[in-house]
């Protein structure tokens, strides 16, 4: 069984002003087995970020199963822990007051939330800025934040949407760098959704090319480089050759039908 | 905006940046208060009709200390009506923010509020609050209720129309987040909504604080034989307007003050917030 199922997912979004509906998934069937590191690579507007929205609980498909663990999604829930865009931590919280929240829903005691906190506080290296409130750290510092709460609920599946898209190019390299060491410590599944080709080719170990709206499934690539993965080496090159050649192939053929 | 190369003069400079920003507040008001005392003394105006900031001060003095019984009736009684005042702006403005703050969030947060409550208060609101002044007479007599009926029409519609602001606008991927983390509805509110939802509550309270003074000087001048605002009536048939002004000075005086505090407790409270001006926020 793998950690995620999607069986036959199509979602249209219908635009009540315009009186017309947008077809924006469509069949979508995808397996993305435990301890892989998904990455859903595609245009802006492919339908990437609602394939993981539908994961993550945060809107229902129009029709089709998705199944994570084995189990229906219907509504977000702490099994999948999201990581959003933007970093969307509580401004009025600190930072391992963010990294605990969960544990502050489920009643835990402050003692036992901070000291389970502090963990994963360390080990996306805030070590020191855990008392800032968001306000006062940098957008990598924050994104940092996001991850960290998302591991301390041990989901089963982690959810990142594009997470790094916001960050300059330098602290980008850095977070992908940790994220690698963080997943091949914590052996979790992750789905991460980029629209660039070097990031998916740097993270995943499964790369899954979706073709512009409506979004399919171009084609779901392994990808086993070792890591850390030389982006100047000519494996990488190769398979950027490959990834790209299927996009433009893509482009190409809508260019035709239009 | 400074840059950094402005930032970091040398020390004797900063002193008097230092000296001159404990003066640049004072600067208006002196010349105004000294402009205004030259043309009292020039005897353009009878003195009756402009008295001269000092006679103002004169006659604060005695309504507050009662030294020379220069405003008969009230010398020395200023804080018994100021308390008068005082105590119905803040029995208005407490029923106010519980009411306002409960109906906003409700309305705010629930669908069903929103449908049944929300058209009946948006036509109440543009009612002006003054014009409720015959009712509350009727009503409640002439004494401390109208005046707190009036205190909390003021007060109740800012602090409502904020409150429901702030609930609605929270930021959705907040409520996101939160449903991701497992929060039950009740903690969504309590934990999500309530918490993003203050910097606009405190908003509200602050529009309302102001309203509420207004309010309250208005019901005494009319409904209410005690507090500021009665004193500023009948100094007026008296046509003594040293005590007039005098206090129009106490009622900004403790309005200020009022603001002061509530902006106290929004610091304490919203203390993860950036709260200073635009240009501020450089030095």
């Amino acid at each position: 069984m793998a950690a995620i199922e999607l069986r036959n997912i199509v979602k249209v979004f219908s635009d009540k002003r315009r009186g017309r509906d947008l077809l924006t998934l469509d069949n979508i069937n995808l397996d993305i087995e435990a301890n892989d590191f998904a990455c859903l690579l595609g245009p802006s507007g492919c339908g990437k970020s609602t394939l993981l929205n539908i994961i993550a609980g945060f809107e229902q498909a129009t029709s089709g199963r998705t199944l994570v663990d084995g189990k229906q999604v219907e509504r977000p829930g702490s099994d999948r822990g999201v990581v959003f865009q933007q970093p969307t931590l509580m401004p009025w919280l600190t930072a391992i007051d963010n990294v605990a929240f969960h544990l502050k829903l489920k009643g835990v005691a402050k003692a036992e939330r901070y000291d389970r906190a502090m963990e994963f506080i360390d080990l996306v290296g805030l070590r020191g800025f855990e008392h800032h409130h968001p306000s006062e750290l940098s957008g990598g510092m924050n994104q940092r934040v996001g991850i960290a709460r998302a591991l301390l609920m041990n989901p089963s599946v982690i959810l990142m949407d594009e997470p790094f898209a916001a960050l300059d190019a330098q602290t980008k390299l850095e977070m992908q760098e940790e994220l690698v060491a963080i997943w091949q410590k914590r052996r979790c599944t992750i789905v991460f959704v980029t629209h660039s080709v070097d990031e998916a080719l740097v993270l995943g170990n499964k790369i899954v090319v979706m073709t512009k709206r409506p979004g399919r499934i171009r084609e779901a690539v392994n990808f086993d480089l070792p890591r850390p993965r030389d982006i100047t080496s000519p494996e990488f090159n190769d398979a950027k050759r490959r990834i790209l050649s299927l996009i433009r192939e893509e482009s190409t053929r809508l260019a035709q039908a239009s | 905006m400074t840059s950094v190369t402005d930032a970091a003069p040398a020390k004797p400079a900063f002193r008097l940046t230092r000296l001159f920003q404990g003066l640049e507040r004072v600067v208006v008001p002196a010349l105004l208060i000294a402009g205004w005392e030259a043309f009292a003394r020039s005897g353009v105006l009878p003195p009756a009709l402009l008295p001269a900031p000092s006679a103002v001060l004169h006659a604060l003095g005695d309504w507050v200390f009662g030294f020379d019984e220069t405003t008969q009736t009230y010398s020395g009684h200023w804080l018994r009506d100021a308390l008068a005042s005082a105590l119905r702006v803040f029995g208005g403005f407490a029923l106010a923010s519980l009411l306002g703050i409960l109906a906003g969030v409700a309305i705010g947060w629930s669908r069903l509020f929103e449908k049944t409550l929300e058209p009946t208060l948006q036509m109440l609101r543009p009612i002006p609050p003054v014009s409720w002044i015959p009712l509350a007479i009727i009503w409640f007599g002439i004494a401390d209720k109208p005046a707190i009926f009036l205190v909390f029409l003021g007060a109740f519609f800012p602090v409502l129309m904020n409150s429901i602001h702030g609930v609605k606008t929270v930021d959705h991927n907040l409520v996101r987040a939160g449903a991701m983390m497992g929060a039950s509805q009740r903690q969504m509110l309590t934990d999500i909504v309530l918490p993003a939802a203050l910097p606009s509550i405190f908003a509200g309270l602050r529009i309302a604080v102001g309203s509420a003074w207004m309010l309250t000087v208005t019901a005494e001048m009319v409904a209410v034989k005690s507090g500021l605002g009665y004193v500023l009536w009948d100094s007026y048939y008296f046509l003594r307007y040293d005590i007039v002004l005098a206090a129009m000075i106490s009622i900004g005086l403790l309005g200020y003050l009022s603001d002061l505090g509530l902006k106290a407790i929004m610091a304490r409270t919203l203390r993860w917030q950036t709260t200073t001006t635009v240009q501020g926020r450089a030095g």
